[in-house]
C-alpha cells in the first residue's frame, strides 16, 4: 500500500522544486546521451510518471532531495518496524543447537571462556557473538557439542537476538542504497520488500552465525559509498569525510568476519579507482589536488581498514590467552604464550640427547608434528609399509625416541648429547618402527621419495639412518631443543625429511604428506625442531621460549587460516552444493531437526522471491543491451539512467569466485548476492513500469504502473503467508509423505522439508 | 575476347620464403628420429591405435579433432593400429611409419612460422618487425620439439594464428571488397579447429570474439552506415564466428562418432543405450532381446550411475554379519550388492506379487509405470526385501537383503513400485535398456539406491546398495536399467539356473540418435575424473614465466642422447621484458592521455592499442585461466601464451623505435641492441639444440654445462 502513496507525491514535488540540487551523476551507470531536444521531449513524459510536462534531457534528473524526505522518512520506519518484527519474532524457537551454532556459538564461549582456539574465518564475527552473549547474561558454560543439543536454562537469546538485529538492518540498508541510486521510493520499496519478506533472509538472519554480522557490514559498506558518492560536488566537506571513513570502517568490518568480505573490498575498490579516473579526466583539478582526493581515498580505505583488521586480531590474541583445543595448529614458540600449554614456562632438558622421547615439528607454518600409526601405505602407493605423516593435532603418536645407530640401551650415567653431523634412528613410540625412506614415489609430490616406518622394535636396516644436521651449526654443535632448527638427512639416499603441506587423501585420514626430498635448499618445509623433550636422566631447565612478535603471530595466523579454508574440499559421500544451485533456489539446508516428530526450520528462500530476481537478472541485462545498442545507434530513449550497474557489478563478484573455488560450498554462501540481485529487481522493476508508457497512453500507462505493482506487492506477501513455517519452524510429517501441511508447497522435488 | 599480351605479375616477398624455408628445415628434418616412443606420444598413440582399428574411446582431454589429425597421419603412413603403446622410449617397428605420424604436427608448427610474420603485418607493423617475429618463434627450442612429435600443441597454435591472422584479414581489407568474406569464413572455421583439438583453444576463442564485438560496436556507432547494412554485417559476423565454430565443433563429433563404431575399453563409462549401439560389445549381447519387460522375465539390472564404476544389482549366498565392526546389528538376511562385472548373480526374475509362476505367459503381461512387482533372486530365489534396519556402511538408510524367514517377526517386505522416470505416457511399458526405472519399495516408500560407498571384506568389496527415504529428485543414483534381459522358461529351479548360465543371443539393432550420443558424450568426457595425481615433470603456472622447470621427453636407451622440452632461454626473457615494457608504457600512455597529453596520434594509439588487445589479451587469457585450475599442468600449456609474446616483442620494439627514441644516436643504439639479442638468440638456440633433437649425444660433463638452473631435471647416465 505504501508504494501507492509514494510515487504521485514525490512526482510532483520533484517538478516543483527541481532546480535546488542536481542529482549527481552515479558511476558504472549505463549512460544516455541526450540528443536533439525535440525527440526527447517527445519521450520524455514518461519520467516523472503521469506528468506530461516532464523536462528533458539532464535537466529530467533535477529533483528535489529535501521533499522527498517526508514520504520516505515514513517508509523507512515501516520498512524497518517490518523488518525488526519479521526477525525478532519467535526468536528463541527451536530452543536447541541449530546447525553451525554448534562452532559459532561454541566460539563465542571460547571468547567468554579466554580459551584459544582456531578457526578458518577471522575472529570479528565470534567476538561480538562473545560479547553479545556476554551482555547478555550468557557465561560460557553451554558445551555446544552437536546440533540438537537443548539449551535449557541457558542464556542463548542473547547471542541470537544480536545476530537478528543486524539482519534486520539489511532491508534497511538495501531501501536506503537503492534510494540513493534510483531516486525512487518505489524501487527502494520493492528491492526492502523482497528482503524482508524472503524466508531464506530471515532464516539465515536469527541463528547465531557469522552471515548476518558479515551482511551487514556489506551492505553497511556499500551503502556509505553510494552516500560517498552522493557527495562528489562537496569534496573535503565533512559530511565527504564522513561517509569516505565509514566505508572504510565497514570494509574492515566485512573482512574482519569472513574472508568473503574480500568482494566487497574488490567492489568499493573498484568503484574508488573509477572515481579518480573521472577526477583525472577532469580538466579544471590541478594534479595537487587529485593527489589529495587520492590520498585521502588511500587513507581511509586503504590504511585505516588495515589498521582496524589489525586492531581486531590484536585484540583476539590478547583475550585468548589461556591454552585450548587450537594449539596445534601453530608453531611452538606462539604456544608458549598461551597459558596452560605444556610450552608455556617450559621446563625440559635443554639439549638434545639419546634415549630422549621427543616431538618433531615441521618449521613451515602449520606445518605439523612427524607423526605415524598403524595403518599402512595403500597398494600402489610406494612400499606397503608403515604410514609416516605429518599430523596437526597433539596426540601419543606423535612421539619418536632418539637411538644411535647401533643401540646399546643399557647405558648407564648420563647420556650422550646428539651433535651436529651424528648418525641417529628415529624410532616411533608407540609402533615401535623406525623412520625410513627408500627410493620410491612419494605419495603425492612425485619428484620426491617416500617415507615409512619400518622395521620392529628398532631392528631395521640401513635405510633407516638420519644423519642430523643443525641448520647454521658446525660440526659438533648440540641440539637445543626448541630453538635450533634441524634438518635429518636420509644416509642412504642423501635427501632431506621434508612436509610438503599437501593432504593426503583418506586413506591417510587427511593428514599431511611427509616425504624425503631431494632437493637439499634449506626451506622451512625440511627443517624441524623438538618441541617436547622427556629425558628423565637429564636435569630440567626452565626455557624461556623467544616470544614471536606481534607481526609475526599475525602472518602466521593468517596462513594457518588459509590452508584451514583450502582444506576444506568436499567428503566423497557428502551430497555437494553446486553455486549454479542457488540462485534457482534448488536445494536449501536443514537447519534443525530431521524426523516428523521434530521442531524443523529448513533454510531456502522464498521461491517467488528468488525467482522474480532471477527473472529480473536477465531483464536487466536485456534492457540494457537495447537501450546501449539503441544510444550508440543514435536514437535516444529519454529513459532515464539507471544505477544497476554498480549492483550488477556487486552481484556478480559475490558470486561468481565461487565457481572457481575448490572448497566445499553451502547455499548459505549465496546470500550476499542475493541481497545485491535483490536490490538490482527494484531498480529494474521499477523501471519497467514506468516504461509502460512507450506502449500504453498515459491513463492506461499509469494504471499498468499501479497494478504491476499490486501484483508484485501481493504476490510477495502471499508466497510469505504460504512460506513463513519454513523458518518459523514446522512439525508434523515430512513434505514429501502425503496428508504433510506442506506437501503442496513442495513445488521442486529437490526441496526437503 | 581474350585480351593479350597474357601477364601474370606475381610479388613474393622473399623474407617469408626464407623463413618458410628455414621453419621447414627446423621443425621436418630428421623427423623420424628417435624411432621411439616420445613422451605423450604413449598417450595419444593410444587413440590412433583406435582410431585406425574404429574402437570406440573417451579422452577427456580434448576433444575429437586432434586425435583425428594425428589418426590421418597414421592413415596415410599406412598404419594398421597393431602396436601397443605402453611406455615412453619404446623402439617402433619397422611396420610403423613414423614419419607419416609425426608429419601433420610437424607441418603445422612450421607454419606457424610464416604465419606470424603474416599477423604483425596485418597488425600494421613494418616487414622488419615481421622478420623478428617469425625469427623469435622459429628459433625457439621448446617449439621445434613441441612440434616433432606426435602432439596436439603445435596444432592448436597453427589453428590459433590462422584465426586471427584471417580475421584481421577481414578487418583490415576495404568494406566495399566482398572476398573479404571469405576471410571471415576462414577465421570461423579456424576458430572451430582450434576448439576442436584442445579446448584450450576455446581462450583464444573468445578472445577473437571480443576483438570482433568491439569493432562491431564501433561499426554499430557510425551513424554514415545505413540501419540495414549494419544489420546485414553484425548478422554476418555473428554467422561466420559463432555459428560455423559451433556447427564445425558438432561436426568434429558427428565424424568421430560415425567413424568409431565399434565396441571398446570405455564403453562401460557409457549408458546402455550408448553401448548397445556400438558393435560388438553390448550389442552383441542384446541384440534380439524382447523389448518390453514382461511378468517372468530374466533381467539384470545396471545401475545409472558410473561412478565409480558401473554395476549391476547382486546377490549371492552370503548373509550379512551378526554385527557389524562398530557393534550395530544388522538383520543376518542374505547380502544385496552392486557387482561391477557380469556374473550369473546378476539376474534377477521380475514376479507378480499375486501370482506364483516364475515363466513369462503368451502372450506376455508387460510391466507398467505404477506397477508392483517382486524381484526374485535367479540363483539363490530369494526376494529383494527392504526393512527399518540400519544399512552397513550408510546407516541413515534402510538395509537391503534378500529376505530369508528367521523367525523373529521380522516379515517378509518384498513389494516394490516401478516407477519409470523417464516415461512419456503415464501408463508407459518398462522397456528394455531404454527405461530408467526406479524401484520404490511400498511399505516404506524408500528408493532403491546405490550408495557410493564399497562394502568390507566380508562383502567382497562390492558396492552397498540401500533404500533412501529421503532422496534428491534427479540422483541418477536411483534409477536402474535393463540391461540383459530375455522370457524366462523354466518354472524348475533347476532348469531355471542352467537356463540363466545360458547365453542370451537374438537379433534386433536399436538405434539412439546422433544428437543424444553427442549429448551424452559431450557430458561424459566433461564430468569424468581421472584421478589428479602429480607428475614427476608437472609444474605450476607461475613456474612457467620464468621456466623453473623443463620436461625430460626422451632419452636413449643406453647413451646420453636425450631430447626435453626447454625453451629458449634469452628469447624467454626478451618476451617477459616485453610484456612489462607494454603495460608501463599503456599505464603511461593512458594516464597522460586522460590528463589530455596525446604523446602519439590517434592512429599510432590505435594501432598500440590493437597489439595489446591481441598479444597481452593472448597472453592474458591463456595464462591467467591455468592459475585457477586444479589440474595436472606442464610447461607445454604455456606454449600458446607464449607465442602471443613472440608477437608482441619485436613490434613493441619498433614502436619505441619510431615514435619514444626522438633522436637518430638512440635509434641506432637501439638497433645494435636487438641486433645483439638476436645474435644470442640463434647462440642459445644452437647451444640447446643437442637436448632439441636429440643428437648429437653429449658428454656428462657438456650437459652439466647445459644445466643453467639448478630447478632443471637434466639426466646423466652412470657408467
Amino acid at each position: 500500500m505504501a508504494k501507492a502513496e509514494c510515487t504521485p507525491k514525490w512526482n510532483t514535488l520533484a517538478l516543483r522544486n527541481r532546480k535546488t540540487c542536481p542529482t549527481p551523476e552515479k558511476s558504472f551507470q549505463t549512460t544516455f546521451t541526450p540528443v536533439s531536444k525535440d525527440k526527447n521531449s517527445q519521450t520524455a513524459g514518461h519520467l516523472a510518471g503521469g506528468d506530461t510536462q516532464s523536462s528533458n534531457g539532464p535537466s529530467g534528473q533535477f529533483l528535489a532531495r529535501e521533499s522527498i524526505e517526508s514520504p520516505s522518512k515514513v517508509l523507512l520506519m515501516l520498512v524497518a518496524g517490518l523488518s525488526f518484527s519479521t526477525r525478532l519474532y519467535m526468536i528463541t524457537e527451536p530452543p536447541h543447537v541449530c546447525w553451525d551454532e554448534t562452532h559459532f556459538g561454541k566460539m563465542g564461549s571460547y571468547y567468554i571462556n579466554r580459551t584459544f582456539f582456531f578457526d578458518v574465518h577471522p575472529p570479528l564475527g565470534k567476538m561480538l557473538i562473545g560479547l553479545a552473549g556476554y551482555m547478555s547474561g550468557y557465561d560460557g558454560t553451554f558445551p555446544f557439542i552437536k546440533p540438537g543439543d537443548k539449551y535449557e536454562n541457558q542464556n542463548y537469546w542473547g547471542m541470537r537476538g544480536f545476530c537478528a538485529t543486524l539482519g534486520s538492518f539489511l532491508p534497511i540498508f538495501a531501501y536506503l542504497i537503492v534510494l540513493e541510486l534510483s531516486n525512487s521510493c518505489t524501487a527502494a520499496i520493492i528491492a526492502a520488500t523482497l528482503l524482508i519478506f524472503d524466508t531464506g533472509c530471515i532464516t539465515i538472519s536469527q541463528y547465531i552465525l557469522l552471515d548476518p554480522i558479515l551482511m551487514f557490514f556489506i551492505m553497511a559498506a556499500v551503502l556509505s559509498m553510494v552516500k560517498f558518492n552522493q557527495q562528489r560536488y562537496r569534496s573535503f566537506s565533512a559530511s565527504w569525510w564522513l561517509w569516505l571513513v565509514l566505508t572504510g570502517i565497514n570494509l574492515a568490518g566485512a573482512l574482519g568476519v569472513k574472508f568473503v568480505g574480500l568482494f566487497v573490498i574488490i567492489l568499493v575498490g573498484l568503484n574508488t579507482i573509477w572515481d579518480l579516473w573521472r577526477l583525472l579526466g577532469d580538466m579544471s583539478l590541478s594534479l595537487v589536488d587529485i593527489a589529495k582526493h587520492f590520498l585521502a581515498r588511500a587513507f581511509a580505505l586503504i590504511l585505516l581498514p588495515v589498521i582496524l583488521y589489525v586492531t581486531i586480531f590484536a585484540v583476539h590474541f590478547v583475550v585468548l590467552n589461556k591454552s585450548g583445543p587450537g594449539d596445534g595448529f601453530f608453531s611452538s614458540a606462539f604456544q608458549s604464550r598461551l597459558i596452560g600449554n605444556n610450552l608455556h614456562n617450559a621446563s625440559m632438558p635443554e639439549y638434545l640427547a639419546f634415549g630422549s622421547t621427543v616431538t618433531i615439528k615441521n618449521l613451515r607454518i602449520a606445518g605439523g608434528y612427524l607423526h605415524s600409526h598403524w595403518h599402512l601405505y595403500p597398494e600402489g602407493v610406494g612400499a606397503r609399509q608403515q604410514q609416516v605423516t605429518a599430523y596437526l593435532h597433539k596426540d601419543y603418536n606423535n612421539l619418536w625416541v632418539v637411538h644411535r645407530q647401533q643401540d646399546n640401551n643399557s647405558q648407564s650415567g648420563n647420556p650422550d648429547l646428539v651433535r651436529h653431523g651424528d648418525i641417529v634412528r628415529l624410532e616411533h613410540k608407540e609402533t615401535t618402527r623406525n623412520l625410513h625412506s627408500h627410493l620410491h614415489e612419494a605419495p603425492l609430490t612425485k619428484k620426491h621419495f617416500q617415507v615409512t616406518g619400518y622395521g620392529i622394535n628398532g631392528t631395521g636396516d640401513a635405510n633407516d639412518l638420519w644423519q642430523v644436521e643443525v641448520c647454521g651449526g658446525r660440526k659438533g654443535d648440540p641440539v637445543k631443543v626448541l630453538r635450533s632448527k634441524v634438518r635429518f638427512l636420509h644416509r642412504a639416499t642423501g635427501c632431506v625429511l621434508y612436509s610438503s603441506g599437501k593432504t593426503l587423501p583418506k586413506w591417510g585420514w587427511e593428514q599431511i604428506e611427509v616425504t624425503c626430498s631431494p632437493y637439499l635448499k634449506e626451506t622451512p618445509s625440511s627443517q624441524w625442531n623438538i618441541e617436547d623433550h622427556i629425558n628423565p636422566k637429564l636435569p630440567n631447565i626452565s626455557l624461556s621460549v623467544l616470544k614471536p612478535n606481534f607481526l609475526e603471530i599475525l602472518l602466521e595466523s593468517h596462513i594457518v587460516m588459509f590452508r584451514g579454508n583450502s582444506g576444506l574440499k568436499p567428503k566423497d559421500n557428502e551430497m555437494n552444493s553446486k553455486p549454479w544451485h542457488w540462485p534457482i533456489n534448488y536445494q536449501g539446508l536443514r537447519f534443525s531437526g530431521v524426523n516428523a516428530t521434530e521442531y524443523r526450520v529448513y533454510l531456502l528462500g522464498n521461491p517467488v522471491v528468488w525467482w522474480i530476481n532471477l527473472a529480473s537478472l536477465g531483464l536487466y541485462l536485456t534492457m540494457v543491451a537495447v537501450a546501449s545498442i539503441a544510444t550508440q545507434r543514435g536514437f535516444s530513449l529519454g529513459q532515464q539512467r539507471i544505477g544497476g550497474g554498480l549492483l550488477m557489478l556487486g552481484w556478480l563478484l559475490h558470486y561468481a569466485p565461487f565457481f572457481t573455488m575448490g572448497r566445499i560450498l553451502y547455499f548459505h554462501h549465496y546470500f550476499p548476492a542475493m541481497l545485491f540481485s535483490s536490490m538490482l529487481t527494484g531498480l529494474t522493476l521499477d523501471i519497467l513500469f514506468r516504461s509502460a508508457d512507450l506502449l500504453l497512453h498515459p491513463p492506461y500507462s499509469y494504471w499498468f504502473q499501479r497494478a504491476g505493482q499490486l501484483l508484485l506487492l501481493f504476490s510477495i506477501l502471499y508466497s510469505f503467508y504460504l512460506f513463513h513455517p519454513l523458518s518459523y519452524g514446522m512439525t508434523g510429517p515430512l513434505a514429501h509423505e502425503p496428508g504433510s501441511a506442506m506437501a503442496d508447497l513442495k513445488w521442486m522435488d529437490s526441496w526437503e522439508f | 575476347m581474350l585480351q593479350l599480351p597474357l601477364v601474370v605479375t606475381a610479388q613474393v616477398d622473399l623474407l617469408l620464403v626464407l623463413v618458410s624455408l628455414l621453419a621447414f628445415w627446423t621443425r621436418l628434418s630428421h623427423l623420424n628420429y628417435p624411432n621411439a616412443v616420445v613422451f605423450d606420444e604413449v598417450y595419444y598413440g593410444q587413440f590412433v591405435s583406435l582410431y585406425m582399428k574404429r574402437v570406440f574411446f573417451i579422452d577427456d582431454s580434448g576433444p575429437p579433432l586432434g586425435h583425428m589429425i594425428l589418426a590421418s597421419g597414421a592413415y596415410l603412413g599406412g598404419f594398421d593400429g597393431n602396436f601397443v603403446w605402453n611406455r615412453i622410449g619404446a623402439e617402433y617397428p619397422s611396420t610403423v611409419n613414423v614419419w607419416s605420424l609425426r608429419l601433420l604436427p610437424a607441418l603445422c608448427g612450421a607454419l606457424c612460422v610464416p604465419l606470424v610474420y603474416l599477423l604483425t603485418l596485418e597488425l600494421k607493423f613494418s616487414h622488419l618487425s615481421a622478420l623478428g617475429a617469425a625469427v623469435l618463434l622459429l628459433l625457439e627450442n621448446s617449439l621445434i620439439v613441441q612440434s616433432r612429435f606426435m602432439l596436439l600443441e603445435s596444432v592448436l597454435i597453427f589453428f590459433v594464428l590462422l584465426a586471427f591472422f584471417s580475421y584481421l584479414r577481414f578487418h583490415n581489407a576495404p568494406s566495399s571488397s566482398w572476398s573479404r568474406y571469405s576471410w571471415l569464413i576462414l577465421s570461423g572455421v579456424s576458430c572451430g579447429a582450434a576448439v576442436g583439438v584442445k579446448y584450450m583453444g576455446l581462450f583464444s576463442y573468445l578472445l577473437l570474439l571480443v576483438v570482433a564485438s568491439l569493432h562491431t560496436w564501433k561499426l554499430i556507432g557510425d551513424k554514415t552506415i545505413s540501419h540495414m547494412n549494419v544489420c546485414v554485417q553484425s548478422v554476418h559476423r555473428v554467422l561466420c564466428l559463432v555459428v560455423v565454430p559451433v556447427l564445425l565443433y558438432v561436426f568434429w563429433f558427428y565424424v568421430h562418432l560415425s567413424f568409431l563404431n565399434r565396441s571398446g575399453p570405455h564403453d562401460q563409462l557409457m549408458s546402455s543405450a550408448f553401448q548397445a549401439s556400438l558393435q560388438g560389445g553390448l550389442s552383441r549381447i542384446t541384440r534380439g532381446q524382447p523389448l518390453e519387460v514382461a511378468y517372468g522375465s530374466q533381467v539384470t539390472l545396471r545401475s545409472s550411475v558410473s561412478q565409480p564404476i558401473p554395476c549391476w544389482l547382486h546377490s549371492h549366498k552370503v548373509n550379512y554379519p551378526i554385527r557389524y565392526d562398530n557393534g550395530r546389528g544388522s538383520s543376518h538376511q542374505q547380502q544385496v550388492t552392486c557387482y561391477p562385472f557380469k556374473d550369473v548373480n546378476n539376474w534377477w526374475i521380475i514376479k507378480d506379487p499375486g501370482r506364483q509362476q516364475l515363466v513369462v505367459d503368451t502372450p506376455p503381461r508387460p510391466v507398467r509405470h505404477g506397477d508392483v512387482i517382486q524381484l526374485v533372486h535367479g540363483m539363490t530365489s530369494r526376494f529383494l526385501n527392504s526393512h527399518d534396519v540400519a544399512a552397513p556402511m550408510s546407516p541413515h538408510t534402510q538395509e537391503v537383503s534378500g529376505y530369508i524367514d528367521f523367525n523373529v517377526s521380522m516379515p517378509a517386505q518384498n513389494l516394490w513400485r516401478v516407477d519409470i522416470s523417464n516415461r512419456e505416457a503415464e501408463s508407459e511399458v518398462w522397456k528394455t535398456i531404454l527405461s530408467e526405472v526406479r524401484l520404490i519399495h511400498v511399505n516404506t516408500s524408500a528408493v532403491l539406491k546405490l550408495s557410493g560407498v564399497s562394502l568390507p571384506d566380508w562383502g567382497f568389496r562390492q558396492l552397498e546398495v540401500v533404500a533412501d527415504k529421503l532422496f534428491k529428485a534427479h540422483s541418477s543414483s536411483l534409477e536402474w536399467t535393463v540391461e540383459e534381459h530375455r522370457y524366462g522358461t523354466s518354472q524348475e529351479q533347476k532348469e531355471r539356473e542352467a537356463e540363466l548360465h545360458s547365453p542370451t543371443h537374438i537379433d534386433v539393432d536399436r538405434k539412439i540418435s546422433f544428437w543424444a550420443k553427442f549429448v551424452e558424450l559431450q557430458w561424459k568426457m566433461l564430468t569424468v575424473k581421472q584421478e589428479e595425481s602429480e607428475h614427476k615433470y608437472s609444474s605450476s603456472p607461475l613456474e612457467w614465466i620464468t621456466m623453473e622447470t623443463n620436461i625430460a621427453y626422451w632419452l636413449h636407451s643406453s647413451t646420453n642422447a636425450q631430447i626435453h622440452l626447454i625453451g629458449n632461454p634469452v628469447s624467454w626473457g626478451v618476451a617477459n621484458l616485453s610484456l612489462l615494457a607494454y603495460q608501463l608504457l599503456a599505464v603511461v600512455y593512458l594516464l597522460r592521455r586522460r590528463r589530455g597529453l596525446k604523446d602519439v596520434p590517434d592512429g599510432v594509439w590505435d594501432q598500440f592499442v590493437c597489439l595489446g588487445c591481441v598479444c597481452v589479451g593472448g597472453w592474458l587469457v591463456n595464462f591467467v585461466p591455468f592459475l585457477l585450475m586444479d589440474k595436472t599442468l606442464f610447461l607445454y600449456h604455456y606454449l600458446p601464451a607464449l607465442c602471443y609474446l613472440y608477437l608482441l616483442s619485436p613490434a613493441l620494439l619498433e614502436h619505441a623505435h619510431t615514435h619514444l627514441l626522438s633522436s637518430v644516436t638512440h635509434q641506432r643504439a637501439l638497433c645494435v641492441g636487438a641486433l645483439a639479442v638476436l645474435l644470442s638468440i640463434f647462440l642459445t638456440y644452437r647451444t640447446f639444440c643437442p637436448l632439441t633433437y636429440g643428437s648429437p649425444e653429449l658428454s656428462a660433463h657438456q650437459l652439466q654445462g647445459l644445466k643453467w638452473r639448478d630447478t632443471w631435471d637434466i639426466l646423466y647416465r652412470r657408467r
